[in-house]
């Protein structure tokens, strides 16, 4: 176990410096970061001193392991726009952005999961075909059109709900949530139903396809036979083996659901993380830009670690022993 | 491809040769195709649903009832009417019109052409990178196969959008951009899916009987082991081509994608957000109900298609 940790802990480092290199190659070398960082116009001099300032001068190979140094750090320089260490700027705006996510991914286990068991074991019912028809809308459903949708109908034609913003918070340990205030929870329904729909049908179609798969195993067929209450054998027997599927893709995609919560952020003005990179991209604010990236990839890394670990506690089979890989 | 088949055919023979029917194996694949994707009415309609939208993509300027970017068809005064009103010049919107008095209907159909256009090309171009870098990573193996390999997991780990976005970031707005985007963000899926099927494929006695026969290996990777990976590719690049659809709309609608000279329908949407607040719902709603048609359209015949050419599914 301690090996494997070791060894996946060197692994992700490892992606960590090719993910800072590529960063480093895509966004420093490729767009001309003097043009970008001094303002046009500044004389020749001037100019130069900037050059020079920034270590514009110095060879690439240098530049990099300057930005390498700082990123250690933790210092990813300061935005253009909000003039603010761009780290600090983007950390501020995390808990928004996992509050959303993690609200979202509730919303789609507490939902998928029930609807999947039925259409599984029901698939041929008018319900279980009725749940796997929605599920495919839930996948094919553009999810900024969608949120736009759910804006019209709540917000503008029924006016039960807010269109946008975070609204009231309150620090929990020192950070901002919404989900304790009533105005709050208000503003979080609707991005986070947008964001769930799409994790909802596929947590539907992973119970559905585990269940079918479970149903016809000797050991749920013996669970009946000793004459156990269905309740109980889809409860408890079935749905241990329903999870372990569920809970490997659900964990990778809650880095895409970070990754698109872009897409809500900016559709409900969500003063996420999200919004935070458009906005940047929009103003070509770099140093924010990369600060996002390599924040992101910290998080992805993470995520593929823990799920890892929750895998082998779930599922005694799966054990992280050296493994070539 | 035939002459793949038809190796592979010889050696089914040897071993299949009382258990075959005859009458079956005189049936032509692109029939028995056909036959068995007509089994499920919905795909049939999703599919003659989607050719329809795409003849109307193709044929736009033919067929819509203005050309939504000829500034001097438009009229100010029709600006955001809604659905069915009448023209200054008397003739109807059905579907009414945007700020600049544009017909939505028009504009849609437009819409639609760019997006389907940039959907299929990318995805085309994506199978063409991918599919012969996974073939060669199959082929050679080696470093080449690992160097090949571990890109595409590392690409594979990071969800496209964000990979989309950086790359828009850095190359900027443009038709051609969000193209090169749309590529690099698809050609992973292939090289795996195509690695994967070759490596089945490579073992075949087909193959076999292809080196002894001591062709090239660019006669054997592109004759015999490529038709035989296709099938896999072709349900993926369905499916992929509605993705990249959906994916360049977001990118548009974020503001990263196509220019507002070439609007597609994520951009027509983007155009709609501002006025849906005061209740002109039909600016974003008619474009985002046409993409979610082609969408839903093109994932169901790719479902039938991955049921139709899986061999483990045949009845």
């Amino acid at each position: 176990m301690l090996v494997y940790m070791i060894r996946r802990l060197t692994q992700s480092l490892l992606v960590m410096a090719v993910m800072a290199l590529i960063v480093f190659i895509g966004v420093f070398a490729i767009g001309n970061p003097v043009d970008m960082m001094i303002s046009p116009d500044a004389t020749q001099a001037e100019m130069q001193a900037a050059i020079a300032r920034l270590g514009l001068d110095k060879p690439l190979w240098e530049q990099f392991f300057v930005f390498l140094g700082n990123l250690v750090r933790g210092d990813l320089g300061t935005s253009f726009v909000h003039n603010e260490p761009a780290m600090r700027l983007i950390l501020d705006r995390f808990p928004a952005t996992m509050e959303l996510a993690l609200f979202a991914m509730l919303i789609a286990v507490f939902v998928g999961i029930p609807l999947g068991i039925i259409a599984g074991l029901r698939s041929d019912s008018a319900a279980g075909r009725g749940i796997m028809v929605g599920s495919i809308f839930g996948f094919s459903l553009p999810n900024f059109w969608q949120g736009l949708m759910l804006i019209m109908l709540f917000a503008v034609v029924l006016g039960w709900l807010p269109a946008g913003g975070r609204g009231e918070t309150v620090d929990l340990w020192g950070v901002p949530v919404s989900f304790l205030t009533w105005d709050g929870l208000t503003h979080l329904l609707l991005p986070a139903i947008n964001i769930a729909l799409y994790k909802t049908a596929l947590v539907i179609r992973l119970a559905r396809a585990g269940t079918r798969e479970v149903m016809m195993m000797d050991y749920v067929k013996f669970a009946r036979a000793k004459g156990l209450r269905p309740r109980r054998v889809i409860l408890v027997h079935m749905l241990k083996n329903i999870l372990i599927p569920v809970v490997t893709v659900l964990g990778l995609e809650l880095g895409n659901v970070i990754a698109f919560a872009v897409v809500t952020e900016t559709v409900f003005a969500w003063p996420g993380m999200g919004k935070l990179l458009i906005d940047s991209i929009v103003n070509l604010d770099r140093p924010v830009i990369v600060a996002y990236l390599m924040l992101t990839v910290f998080v992805f890394i993470l995520i593929n670690f823990i799920v890892d670990l929750a895998y082998s506690m779930i599922d005694p089979r799966v054990r992280l022993t050296e493994t070539r890989a | 491809m035939s002459e793949a088949t038809d190796l592979r055919d010889t050696a089914a023979i040897d071993i299949a040769v009382d258990t075959a029917p005859v009458a079956a194996r005189a049936e032509p694949p692109a029939v028995r195709f056909w036959r068995e994707f007509r089994q499920s009415p919905s795909a049939v309609v999703a599919l003659a649903l989607f050719v329809l939208i795409a003849l109307a993509a193709i044929f736009a300027p033919w067929i819509t009832p203005q050309d939504p970017y000829d500034l001097r068809q438009l009229n100010i005064l029709d600006g955001r009417l809604p659905p069915m009103s009448q023209a200054m010049d008397g003739s109807t919107y059905w579907l009414g019109t945007d700020d600049q008095g544009r017909d939505m209907l028009s504009a849609i159909i437009y819409g639609l052409r760019i997006s389907l256009g940039i959907g299929a090309m990318s995805t085309l171009i994506a199978i063409l990178i991918g599919g012969s870098l996974g073939l060669i990573a199959a082929f050679y193996g080696g470093r080449l196969e690992t160097l090949i390999m571990r890109v595409v997991d590392l690409q594979l780990s990071f969800p496209a959008i964000l990979v989309a976005l950086i790359l828009l970031a850095v190359l900027g707005r443009g038709v051609d951009k969000v193209l090169i985007a749309l590529i690099i963000v698809q050609w992973a899926y292939y090289a795996r899916t195509i690695r994967g099927q070759a490596l089945v494929e490579r073992r075949k006695e087909y193959i076999e009987a292809a080196r002894c026969l001591a062709l090239s290996d660019r006669r054997i990777l592109f004759r015999h082991l490529l038709p035989n990976c296709l099938p896999p590719v072709i349900v993926i690049g369905t499916v992929q081509v509605a993705n990249a659809i959906a994916l360049e709309a977001t990118l548009s609608f974020l503001g990263v994608g196509v220019p507002i000279t070439e609007p597609s329908l994520g951009l027509l949407i983007s155009n709609g957000y501002s006025y849906m607040l005061s209740g002109d719902y039909w600016i974003s709603f008619f474009p985002g109900l046409a993409l979610l048609v082609a969408i839903v359209a093109i994932n169901i015949v790719g479902d039938q298609l991955r049921d139709v050419l899986n061999p483990r599914l045949r009845r």
